[in-house]
């Protein structure tokens, strides 16, 4: 009988033991309620959120953290309730909650164009603070984003240049363009390629047709097909997107039709491979192994595919230029091409191979921007370093 | 009037879309989502472009025996069985064997994932190959620029793995080769990777700004 006596102690003790370390000590004394509510909160404002799609239904309220609000640290405060009324001493109705160290809420069920009075309190899980009551507000469907305002002049401001510089180009202002090796090069690979009785490949990206890239590959297609038609070459155009291949039939077509060579233009060489990326390399590849091209331009969007081509095409033996926006393939096109357009000389390449003037005016429209861009930049570093913020952050559009 | 009314049509089109990019209010909100979705649902219609472009081109090749005649026949054969089972009035064969969707457990999901997916994946495996021959030729000491790339390439590739770790951990760390490598990469690579970006920002708006204006026309065929 001891023994199972014994047993039963320890386990006992031990259950005791585990209630000490594990439990919460029982308090033997009267609990001790809370009454003393925190501080209030201080400097409540309530102001019409501007957001895409502004409905009028969004108001933002913000206030100062109660006193007794640990923020990051435990404080008293749990949390604040926002209520709102039509008239500044009407009841109010619960607007919603805000969590510890919170200073915003944004009510998202305001009534558009109807005045309101937002009220904070805080509360401590049992008690609440006085309310403090933010000024009149009003949700109203906005007709401008304050936060771009310094886009929208900016924009603006490129937007004059780049027509200033049309119209002066218009008037027979002679406007200085750099030369781009890449764009001289192609007319000589388009050459090269009639020597050598092969065709000239034009990849005009994966992009969709809203991708600017793509119609500025479609741009430079029309003068390479006036060129192809010139000299008699056959062109060839594989396609990721059908809409992209129904406009570079178009542009080719027309291309042909104005050097009066359109009973040389064949449909067939402007083909539709796949949507697929890997596909359409892999079919693009088949086109440089199986056709012999000895000219291949990549000139529009590429992601991953673009080593798998311009690799492919330099094993063929083809000269290349490629070209793209696409800041991480342009190291892959360096390695691989002859030429390369890196980034913004894929969208001068259409005005520098016209040579048509309004083209070139919109061109010294871009060249001005930039310095005027890279003057703010250090205005803004140098006012930064300085310890006046104001103006760097009024570009900030978030 | 061939060519007035796309421009025209571009012309207030892009202008309505740079507006909804200032204009919050929510009519306009809403209309630019609306012809975002218009253009999206034509997009999608288009697919039937290619679909004849493919037939077209595949079935002349055939025809004519041209040389790769073969791949053509598999390519259409291929297309044909995928419409098949995509397109087939819906009827469950078993508890997770659907024929007519594209729905998981449907045939046509199976040989998406079963047989669209491994070959991609292999074309894209081919790219470590395409990359170890192309790095080889760009490395090459051929001129400042090529060395001056080599140099930077051998710091990165060996600070971005533990034996670049080991190799330096005894070093002051400003000489140790994860640092060098964290400085190549935030300053001067990030300094021209900026500068390409921005200059090709600003591309995208004159290219946008010509087209709207109707300046650049030569995307709809010519220039005339």
């Amino acid at each position: 009988m001891k023994l199972p006596l014994l047993l039963v102690l320890l386990l006992l003790a031990g259950a005791a033991g585990a209630q000490e370390t594990v439990g919460t000590p029982v308090d033997t004394t009267a609990a001790v309620v809370d009454t003393i509510p925190p501080a209030p909160v201080s400097d409540v404002t309530a102001r019409d959120h501007i957001s895409n799609n502004d409905g009028g239904d969004r108001i933002e309220v913000h206030w100062a953290l109660s006193p007794d609000d640990g923020g990051e640290e435990t404080g008293d405060v749990t949390g604040y309730l926002v209520m709102r009324s039509t008239e500044p001493d009407a009841p109010a109705d619960t607007a919603g909650v805000a969590g510890a160290g919170e200073t915003m809420y944004l009510d998202r069920d305001a009534v558009p164009g109807q005045t309101y009075y937002y009220h904070v309190a805080a509360t401590d899980g049992v008690n609440l603070s006085e309310f403090v009551t933010s000024p009149s507000v009003r949700g109203v469907r906005s007709f401008f984003q304050p936060s771009r305002a310094a886009v929208l002049v900016l924009t603006l401001l490129f937007f004059g240049l780049v027509i200033t510089f049309t119209n002066l180009a218009q008037r027979g202002t002679d406007l200085f363009v750099r030369r781009i090796p890449g764009l001289n090069a192609i007319e000589e690979a388009v050459g090269r390629a009639t020597e050598m009785g092969r065709p000239v490949l034009y990849v005009p990206g994966i992009g969709e047709i809203d991708n600017i890239m793509t119609i500025a590959s479609l741009s430079i297609l029309s003068h390479v097909a006036r060129i192809t038609a010139r000299y008699e070459t056959p062109l060839i155009v594989p396609t990721a997107r059908a809409v992209v291949m129904s406009a570079a039939e178009e542009v080719v077509k027309e291309a042909y039709a104005q050097e009066g060579q359109i009973d040389r233009y064949n449909p067939d060489n402007i083909r539709y491979l796949s949507d697929a990326q890997f596909a359409f390399a892999g079919a693009v590849n088949g086109i440089m192994l199986r056709e012999k091209p000895s000219a291949n331009l990549y000139l529009g969007a590429f992601w991953a595919e673009s080593l798998l081509l311009a690799e492919t095409g330099f094993e063929a033996g083809a000269i290349q230029v490629a070209g793209t926006a696409m800041v991480s393939q342009l190291p892959f096109f360096v390695t691989a091409c002859d030429y390369t357009l890196l980034g913004e000389e894929l969208y001068a390449a259409s005005a520098y191979l016209s040579k048509e003037p309004k083209l070139l005016g919109s061109l010294k429209g871009s060249d001005y921007m930039k310095v005027i861009s890279i003057a703010l930049m250090l205005s803004g570093l140098i006012l930064r370093i300085a310890g006046y913020e104001a103006f760097s952050n009024w570009f900030r559009t978030g | 009037m061939r060519r007035e009314v796309p421009i025209a049509i571009t012309f207030l089109v892009g202008m309505f879309m740079i507006v909804d990019f200032f204009v919050p209010h929510a009519y306009v909100s809403a209309s630019a989502e609306e012809l975002k979705q218009w253009g999206t649902i034509i997009i999608a219609a288009s697919i039937l472009l290619g679909i004849g472009n493919l037939l077209r081109v595949h079935s002349k090749k055939i025809a004519r025996k041209e040389e790769g005649w073969g791949y053509s026949i598999v390519l259409l054969a291929i297309m044909a069985v995928m419409l098949w089972f995509g397109l087939w009035p819906g009827e469950t064969l078993g508890p997770n064997e659907m024929v007519g969707t594209v729905e998981e457990g449907s045939y046509f999901n199976w040989m998406f994932l079963n047989m669209q997916v491994p070959l991609q994946a292999t074309m894209f495996s081919l790219l470590a190959f395409f990359i170890a021959s192309a790095a080889y030729r760009a490395f090459r000491l051929r001129s400042a620029e090529a060395s001056l790339l080599l140099i930077a390439a051998i710091i990165v590739m060996l600070g971005r793995v533990p034996l670049g770790q080991a190799l330096t951990q005894n070093l002051p760390e400003k000489a140790q080769l994860p640092w060098l490598t964290e400085v190549i990469m935030e300053y001067p690579n990030m300094a021209a990777f900026r500068g390409i970006l921005m200059g090709a920002a600003l591309g995208v708006m004159a290219m946008g700004l010509r087209i709207i204006l109707g300046i650049e026309r030569s995307y709809l065929g010519g220039e005339k």
